[in-house]
């Protein structure tokens, strides 16, 4: 739940974006550009290794919440591995 | 068929321009060419007369550039043609290579002259023969014709359209200079005595499944798919499989090479065309074509005046060459004479088929050559 | 709250060939960014995917056309943008692409280059400059900056590279612009907007190639890169720069200016049409 030092008035019309990650292991090549330039820093670099042995990226434990399916990631993966898709938006407060 | 294309009736023209109006008989709605000596007239003559019927005529920067663009007009469903000489061909040749690969149909005219390099620009020369057959790297077939008349550079021209249409492939123009530039009557035939062969096109709408490069048919030639008609066709100079997807195996290798060399092979006996002179009972015949084969019917028709049974045999198409022709021939004579304006080219493919030696009336190039030499070598051959 | 979800297919699966996937493409390569941009630019172009048809030379970049499910051409070494044009001029209600590399469209192929860009042909080239000849093995190219390595050049690349916003603006293209592979908004912007435009528009991507220029310089990999165009990179503002500013030298810590550097409306080529009484 977020911190406002004064509540906006319109705080109940205002939703933030939620996306859900998604990922197609096999054509992950453990790049960590989406790891990186994630704005929200939702993602890690797991351990677990895909048929290729390529390290795919996971959720940071507890941050699932932060992605704002911004599209960052989904723009630049390089393989079409990685993509958010929305979920119904999360009214705060 | 639009009345300005074709100019049905008697005409007094020069073989360039012959050329140029067989193109547009043929339906020719594309020209990227570059001007070189003495092929320039074709160019000049369907930069005025394209834009008339709504063609295009774009003048490229070079021939790599040229070959490119007819390429690229070809796989987007024109009838597209360019027209070089020696220089220019040997720039082309890479691109021929991907014309085969792709198996896009096109027209190249090479107007030949004085080579190797720079050469005699202005003066005739037959030395492209072997070129036009192995030129591009690999193993490939190739088609060409040779025109020996003003009336040929327009007939021969339509017929390399149809060929390279209905067979999915290059066809080369091997002309000369003396043709190229010589101004003969020509008899440009009404619409309905102009015979048009189409491409072979898809029985199945654009889906996704269609293999553009699957060849079901016993003429092995698959049917083909033209940019911004549906098919989301992919085509690839690497080698590929029947969907056009790059396969880099020596099996999917040796296959699609085989059957793009055999859709030639298979189909020769209906693109071979030769005409022959006197050649009922003849014991030397002698093998010429372009200008030369007119000194050669000349030589040919004073040594029957002479006595001496000699004939001649006017090779239209070079390539593929005409081997069972040979075959029987070489059973029946006794001397072959190959007359060219070359150091020996046809003549090497006579000696491979026939398997016996072949007398050569060679030049270099430069002029054409005259009956004597071609005369004198009958003669010594019938004694 | 859950994790990260396995997918079976991507939103773009019915653009590219996914049949095919995964690419060739190294680990950290940039050119997967770029054909993404250019499948979701051809999405929400409105043009029909049957009109649009990609063209692309030999390189790695060249790849590009054998992934997209377009009608698609992969031709031979530096002659992609003839075969274009050849294509436009016959079916002018083509939207053509070009897609290649560096090497391919500014060594070989760079006399049809500036000639399109002068004749203004409304073709659309995409180029993937990662300063090397990746697909074999990480040679020198126009593009390379000064004093790079590469496997043609192991002391370093003595030769001045080609300032390519520069050489097109001055052939005369409608539109150019250099973005880095950092930057996927404003190449899916300014593809789309290449779409709209008539004449030669040309868009420059730089990208990673950390196997065949990051590992010969010293950058670790596609992300290293990536990062580096982050710190250096500067946006043009009104596509005013001294031509000097516009050359890439990674050595020094000078500024990397992106953006876009013509946008003008010289009349596109048209084949000549006249009417005969």
């Amino acid at each position: 739940m977020r911190v406002f030092a004064r509540t906006p008035l319109d705080i109940s019309q205002i939703t933030i974006a939620r996306g859900q990650v998604y990922l197609i292991p096999e054509r992950c090549k453990g790049c960590e550009v989406c790891v990186h330039f994630c704005p929200q820093d939702v993602l890690s670099i797991s351990d677990e290794r895909n048929a290729k042995g390529y390290r795919i990226p996971m959720v940071k434990d507890g941050n699932a919440g932060l992605c704002v399916h911004c599209g960052f990631c989904t723009l630049v993966c390089p393989e079409f591995a990685i993509f958010t898709l929305p979920i119904n938006g999360d009214q705060d407060g | 068929m639009d009345d300005r294309r074709l100019l049905t009736g008697m005409h007094f023209m020069n073989g360039d321009e012959a050329c140029a109006e067989g193109a547009l008989a043929a339906g020719c709605s594309f020209f990227g060419g570059y001007p070189i000596t003495p092929s320039t007239e074709i160019a000049e003559h369907l930069a005025r007369r394209l834009p008339e019927i709504g063609g295009v005529f774009i003048q490229m920067e070079d021939e790599l550039a040229s070959m490119a663009a007819i390429l690229g007009a070809s796989a987007a469903g024109a009838r597209a043609m360019t027209a070089t000489s020696g220089p220019g061909f040997s720039l082309m040749l890479e691109n021929l290579g991907l014309a085969v690969m792709q198996e896009l149909p096109c027209v190249i005219v090479d107007v030949q002259r004085g080579s190797p390099s720079t050469g005699l620009p202005t003066m005739p020369g037959q030395s492209d023969v072997m070129q036009a057959r192995w030129g591009s790297h690999g193993d490939y077939e190739i088609v060409a014709y040779s025109p020996w008349s003003v009336q040929e550079m327009f007939d021969l021209t339509i017929l390399a359209f149809n060929t390279a249409d209905r067979y999915r492939t290059p066809v080369v123009m091997l002309c000369d200079e003396v043709v190229g530039h010589m101004i003969e009557r020509l008899v440009i035939p009404p619409h309905e005595q102009v015979e048009i062969w189409n491409r072979k096109k898809p029985k199945v709408q654009g889906n996704g499944s269609f293999d553009p490069f699957r060849a079901q048919d016993p003429d092995l030639v698959p049917p083909m798919a033209h940019a911004g008609e549906g098919y989301r066709v992919h085509f690839t100079g690497l080698t590929h499989d029947e969907h056009g997807y790059p396969e880099m195996s020596a099996e999917t290798h040796h296959a699609l090479v085989t059957r793009l060399v055999n859709k030639i092979k298979v189909n020769a006996d209906q693109i071979i065309r030769t005409e022959d002179y006197w050649l009922e009972g003849a014991e030397i015949v002698v093998v010429a074509y372009g200008c030369s084969a007119r000194s050669a019917q000349r030589a040919v028709r004073e040594a029957r005046e002479m006595g001496i049974p000699a004939g001649l045999l006017r090779l239209i198409s070079l390539w593929p060459f005409p081997e069972r022709l040979f075959e029987e021939l070489s059973e029946k004579v006794g001397t072959i004479i190959v007359a060219e304006m070359n150091l020996g080219q046809i003549s090497r493919e006579v000696q491979r088929v026939t398997r016996r030696p072949v007398t050569g009336v060679f030049h270099a190039g430069g002029e054409m050559i005259p009956p004597e030499p071609i005369l004198n070598a009958i003669r010594e051959a019938a004694t | 709250m859950i994790g990260i979800e396995i997918a079976q297919e991507h939103p773009l699966d019915k653009i590219i060939r996914a049949d095919r996937m995964p690419h060739i493409w190294c680990p950290g390569c940039g050119i997967g960014i770029v054909m993404r941009c250019y499948a979701q630019a051809i999405l929400d172009s409105g043009v029909p995917i049957d009109q649009h048809v990609v063209v692309s030379g030999i390189g790695c970049s060249g790849r590009v056309a054998g992934y997209m499910n377009i009608d698609s051409y992969h031709t031979t070494h530096g002659r992609a943008i003839p075969f274009a044009v050849g294509m436009k001029l016959v079916k002018p209600e083509l939207m053509t692409t070009v897609f290649s590399g560096d090497g391919d469209l500014t060594a070989i192929g760079g006399n049809h280059l500036i000639h399109a860009a002068r004749r203004n042909v409304d073709v659309n080239v995409i180029c993937v400059n990662n300063f090397n000849y990746g697909m074999t093995g990480g040679q020198v190219g126009p593009t390379t900056p000064r004093g790079a390595r590469g496997t043609t050049a192991p002391y370093g690349n003595p030769e001045l590279p080609f300032n390519l916003p520069y050489l097109l603006a001055a052939s005369g293209a409608n539109f150019v612009a250099r973005w880095t592979t950092l930057h996927v908004r404003q190449i899916r912007d300014d593809i789309l907007y290449a779409f709209t435009r008539p004449g030669f528009t040309f868009i420059e991507v730089l990208a990673p190639c950390p196997v065949g220029f990051g590992k010969s310089n010293k950058i670790e990999d596609g992300l290293e890169e990536m990062e580096l165009y982050r710190q250096r990179c500067k946006l043009v503002q009104d596509g005013d720069v001294r031509k000097d500013d516009l050359s890439i030298d990674l050595r020094e810590d000078k500024p990397i200016y992106i953006g876009r550097f013509a946008d003008q409306d010289r009349p596109p080529y048209q084949p000549v049409k006249v009417e005969v009484r």
